[in-house]
């Protein structure tokens, strides 16, 4: 069981770097969508978003390293929901990540996760820890509907 | 809901029809292993019927690529049938829609394998 803990409309999960954590942040993702009332769409958005942030910090990040941990949390600030996934792997540089929709870069197999979450959310931050990655991404309530 | 693949053959077109998820974990792997071993007995034809697959995250994505990548160095053919909406935007999202055949009736996608 992770460890939980909810503050003022604030959830934070520290969690093990398995896929189990992956569907843990999902499910929370899912439930703070539905919570502030999105639709249908708009909940599988945040929730798709969280899950391939989950998955960068679980594979890319930790790779699986039972000794490290994903730290992610979770909130409705009224404005926005806010959601951020750490991880304590060696770090990613976000602009090295080639464009999946470049021709030559269409039959790759990978590297598409990070495309899906900036089309999905309305602002993606990484922050570079020490060590590991921090990536928060935010859902604004009022432009909820705006994005395809 | 974890995939699961049902197979059957129409008109020597195989097809496969995958019901639940298709992501890192929970179907991924499923989807490469039927993949492979249709391309490993010879198999030239392949249809995969995605109406019952409403998630697909960038992993699922992935595999569906390598799957026609996969089809394709070995002179077969994998077509898409029956797209969610969910599925369908994503294709079209990461312009995947532009390199799959994609069918929306199964008598059609059969006879485009002639």
């Amino acid at each position: 069981m992770p460890v939980s803990e909810a503050q003022a409309g604030r959830l934070s999960l520290r969690l093990k770097s398995t896929m189990e954590s992956v569907a843990e942040v999902e499910a929370a993702a899912e439930k703070l969508a539905a919570d502030a009332g999105l639709n249908e769409d708009e909940r599988f958005h945040v929730a798709m978003a969280a899950r391939e942030a989950a998955v960068n910090a679980v594979l890319h990040g930790n790779e699986y390293d039972p000794a490290k941990q994903v730290l992610a949390s979770f909130e409705n600030n009224g404005k926005s929901l806010v959601i951020s996934v750490a991880d304590q792997g060696k770090g990613l540089t976000p602009e090295t990540i080639p464009d999946p929709l470049a021709p030559e870069n269409l039959l790759r197999g990978t590297g598409r996760g990070i495309f899906l979450i900036r089309a999905f959310m309305d602002e993606v931050h990484f922050r570079q820890l020490n060590p590991g990655t921090e990536l928060t991404i935010v859902k604004h309530l009022s432009s909820t509907g705006d994005k395809a | 809901m974890a995939l699961t693949i049902a197979s059957r053959v129409v008109d020597g077109v195989t097809v496969l029809d995958l019901s639940g998820r298709i992501t890192l974990g929970e179907g991924s792997v499923q989807l490469r292993d039927a993949i492979r071993g249709l391309i490993g007995k010879g198999e030239k034809k392949i249809l995969l019927n995605l109406g019952d697959v409403n998630y697909i995250d960038s992993s699922g994505l992935g595999e569906l690529v390598s799957a026609f990548t996969t089809a394709k160095n070995q002179q077969a053919d994998v077509k898409l049938l029956n797209l969610t909406k969910k599925v369908h935007d994503l294709l079209q999202l990461t312009k995947l829609y532009t390199v799959f055949d994609i069918q929306d009736d199964e008598a059609s996608a059969i006879a485009s394998f002639k």
